[in-house]
């Protein structure tokens, strides 16, 4: 299969986003913040179809849609609890206005489809580009925060004490959350992001009991999910979505069955040097 | 002069609109081991925040170590008073203690051999050892208080400010972590303001009470402030102190006034 060029550039792209998307979904768990990945994929929907309504690529769209929602979630901030309805009609809205502008774009019905299942098979090289490009972005602001943000999401408490502003540190990571759902909408549609955010942290976070260890494994498994995917959809000739979904849930759901005690391959050992 | 590790000069702090503390005066000297008591609600967690410089102060001044109160410092190590959720976290002692290490400046995690030897020397500083490679969720309440300790003295502060870490815990594991907190207090000779709603479990380790109540503050040792004379006056109502098999009961005319069920104050 790896004689066609849109299968290596589908293996390429699942690939990189997978990373991120494995990385960021780790915090995202971590922070019990998944419904926000979820919320922001909706209003990304919105960006992708106005943007392809003008003319302009749905990946910047997506990404200029979910970045304005993440900042705006992230200064708001506790506001936003108990905000369940507030926060439902404005998705209601967003997907809303997704709908209409696909109106007004009456063409193809398949852009639709791409946007919101995803089509990892039609990424074109300059897509690509611009997901390696913003993959690193994404990947290094996660790196520069990743100290603070950890400290934050298990001791917020304690880091505000310690001079972290935790409203800061909320808006930089939803931003970073943000990028991570615009690139794998482009993988599994922005109504199957959850998938590749969620499932692999959640069950990396089961399966390791040491932190760091679940991070790589989370990026492991996702990437490993949607190479999957990618393959088995070659073979079978379903959609690649569906595909890395069924891995990703079947992922979880072996993960939520292993005995916890028994299944860590990475005990803490104190080192050496301790004593 | 001698300079005090806190000191809180006719303080006012508020929370909101609420005047907590008002007008509270007192000086703690280094390597004093303060128990800080008073009924939920009473300001207790007001005043570490304000130490902390996570408040400032309305009026007046508080200096810690002779400074303006600042966040970030160094000086000072903290154990907020603890949320259930911390229970449910899928983390290791460990890595939940190293979280904490260097945790306020940007960049990637410290994985090198210093941090680890420094993260392991806190935890083993509070017992902890054993429970490093284990789950917060398999924890104890008295042990998941040791890791918060460790990660309280994480940089070798010399001033530590407790909140409440003997709540919901069994008499034996709150006689264990006063004995532990006294240990550490005695051989690294730091300030500790220990926060609590009931006297007992701290008789003995404590040289002296700062009891707050009613906006005031009273600060001396157990026998100058722990007495009829000097809560009444504190609470403006009759308050009878009771001495029963060693342990001292706060009666006030209506019933106990450091009642055994506790809610979370602010």
């Amino acid at each position: 299969m790896f004689e066609y060029d849109f299968m290596r550039t589908a293996f390429a792209a699942g690939g990189i986003v997978a990373v991120v998307a494995g990385a960021v979904g780790f915090f995202l768990v971590l922070r019990n913040l998944t419904f926000a990945g979820h919320a922001l994929s909706h209003v990304g929907f919105a960006g992708a179809t106005g943007a392809v309504l003008v003319g302009v690529g749905a990946l910047w769209g997506l990404l200029a849609f979910t970045l304005g929602a993440a900042i705006a979630m992230g200064v708001l901030g506790d506001r936003l609890r108990d905000r369940d309805l507030a926060v439902g009609i404005v998705l209601a809205l967003a997907l809303g206005l997704g709908v209409l502008f696909l109106y007004f774009y009456t063409s193809s019905a398949s852009e639709a489809t791409a946007i919101l299942f995803g089509n990892v098979l039609g990424v074109d090289v300059s897509t690509l580009k611009s997901l390696i490009g913003l993959s690193v972005i994404a990947l290094a602001a996660l790196g520069v925060i990743s100290r603070p943000l950890l400290f934050a999401t298990l001791e917020p408490e304690l880091a505000e004490a310690k001079g972290v502003s935790l409203r800061l540190l909320s808006v930089l990571f939803l931003a970073i959350v943000a990028v991570a759902v615009a690139e794998s909408a482009q993988i599994v549609g922005v109504l199957l992001v959850f998938a590749l955010m969620v499932g692999p942290a959640a069950a990396a976070l089961r399966l390791a009991s040491r932190l760091w260890w679940g991070l790589a494994f989370a990026v492991v498994l996702a990437v490993a999910e949607t190479w999957g995917g990618i393959a088995l959809a070659y073979v079978t000739d379903w959609p690649t979505t569906f595909w890395i979904v069924l891995l990703s849930c079947s992922g979880y759901f072996v993960s939520l069955f292993t005995s916890r005690e028994r299944t860590y391959v990475d005990h803490y050992q104190p080192s050496s040097v301790a004593r | 002069m001698t300079e005090y590790a806190v000191e809180l000069d006719r303080a006012t702090i508020t929370r909101g609109r609420r005047v907590v503390l008002a007008d509270v005066t007192a000086a703690i000297r280094p390597g004093e081991f303060i128990g800080v008591l008073g009924p939920n609600g009473a300001g207790k967690t007001t005043l570490l925040h304000a130490i902390l410089g996570l408040l400032p102060a309305a009026a007046g001044e508080i200096r810690v170590f002779g400074a303006r109160p600042r966040r970030g410092n160094r000086a000072a190590g903290y154990l907020p008073q603890r949320r259930a959720a911390v229970a449910d976290l899928p983390v290791c002692g460990f890595d939940f203690v190293a979280s904490a290490f260097d945790g306020e400046r940007w960049g990637l995690p410290r994985f090198g051999r210093a941090a680890q030897r420094r993260i392991e020397a806190a935890i083993d500083a509070v017992g902890a050892v054993a429970l490093a490679g284990r789950r917060l969720a398999q924890l104890s309440g008295g042990e998941l208080q040791r890791l918060l300790l460790a990660q309280a003295l994480l940089g070798e502060p010399h001033l530590l400010l407790l909140d409440e870490p003997l709540i919901s815990l069994d008499p034996h594991f709150q006689s264990e972590i006063v004995a532990l907190v006294k240990r550490i207090q005695r051989s690294r000779g730091i300030t500790v303001l220990f926060t609590a709603h009931d006297l007992n479990p701290l008789l003995g380790a404590i040289d002296r009470v700062l009891y707050l109540g009613h906006g005031r503050a009273a600060l001396g040792t157990v026998a100058e402030v722990i007495t009829s004379e000097v809560l009444s006056a504190l609470y403006r109502t009759p308050i009878e102190v009771l001495h029963i098999n060693g342990r001292i009961v706060v009666v006030a005319g209506h019933g106990a006034v450091e009642a055994e069920a506790h809610l979370h104050d602010v």
